[in-house]
């Protein structure tokens, strides 16, 4: 009799330390935190659904002129222009704001690879060029800091 | 009157074409001052360059470009009389088309 009750409660204590060591394990894998973390930033859902699954390369022949800091994030002028050959398209991302794309212009071979507006900034943030060429993507940012953010003006 | 103005240089034998175009863009986060309510979203999502009838330039445009806003861009060649024809479209269906001529 308490030979049985005794064996019974070392299995158990032996099973239960089993099981929490498997759900430790479980949880501390990334796979289960994948599907429910959000492990993207808007940012990286933007790229993927402009480009798809394309490759990305930093470039330095992609030149952006914008002030290094803006008093007003209402309007912040930018210039793009770029030594790559054969560009297709130019698109232009401010990382920060709740939407980062702000224009994707597809420019034909007429047309020198410059593009040059003016920007609404919501807060400090990274302002991405990418450059589309029959070669591939290649892209390059630019810090800007604001001191009056765009989108309550 | 037109919400497009357009200038165009010829300089080293290339022409820059610059546009303003008077458009509220609102991106649909501002809140009215006096009602406080939300202004709903109001921007031009598409602009459209041709020059000769020869689309150049088509572009796709979010609220982040700002209020009036303005684009430059250059063209390699461009003559004297050439024609120049912007056009834009918004997210309410508006649009405005406007042609120029290189002088």
């Amino acid at each position: 009799m308490t030979d049985n009750r005794r064996a019974f409660i070392k299995k158990s204590v032996a099973l239960g330390g089993y099981s929490l060591i498997a759900t430790g394990g479980l949880l501390g894998s990334s796979d289960a935190n994948a599907e429910w973390l959000p492990d993207t930033s808007i940012l990286q859902q933007t790229l993927k659904r402009l480009f798809k699954a394309q490759d990305i390369i930093a470039s330095d022949k992609i030149a952006i002129q914008i002030p290094k800091t803006a008093e007003n994030g209402a309007a912040v002028p930018i210039t793009v222009t770029s030594s790559l050959n054969n560009v297709e398209s130019i698109a232009i991302l401010v990382e920060k704001n709740p939407i980062p794309l702000a224009a994707k212009f597809e420019l034909s071979p007429d047309l020198e690879p410059f593009v040059s507006t003016r920007l609404k900034l919501a807060e400090s943030s990274v302002v991405m060029v990418i450059v589309e060429t029959g070669e591939g993507f290649y892209s390059a940012g630019e810090k800007v800091i604001v001191t009056v953010g765009g989108c309550e003006i | 009157m037109s919400s497009i103005k357009i200038r165009s240089k010829r300089m080293d034998g290339k022409t820059q074409i610059r546009m303003l175009i008077a458009h509220p863009m609102e991106h649909g986060r501002n809140r009215d001052a006096k009602t406080d309510s939300l202004i709903p979203a109001h921007f031009i999502q598409k602009l459209t360059v041709k020059h000769n009838k020869n689309v150049i330039i088509s572009g796709n445009i979010g609220a982040n470009v700002s209020k009036d806003p303005y684009f430059a861009f250059m063209l390699k060649g461009g003559n004297i009389g050439d024609k120049i024809t912007i056009s834009w479209v918004d997210n309410l269906g508006n649009k405005d088309t406007q042609d120029h001529i290189v002088k």
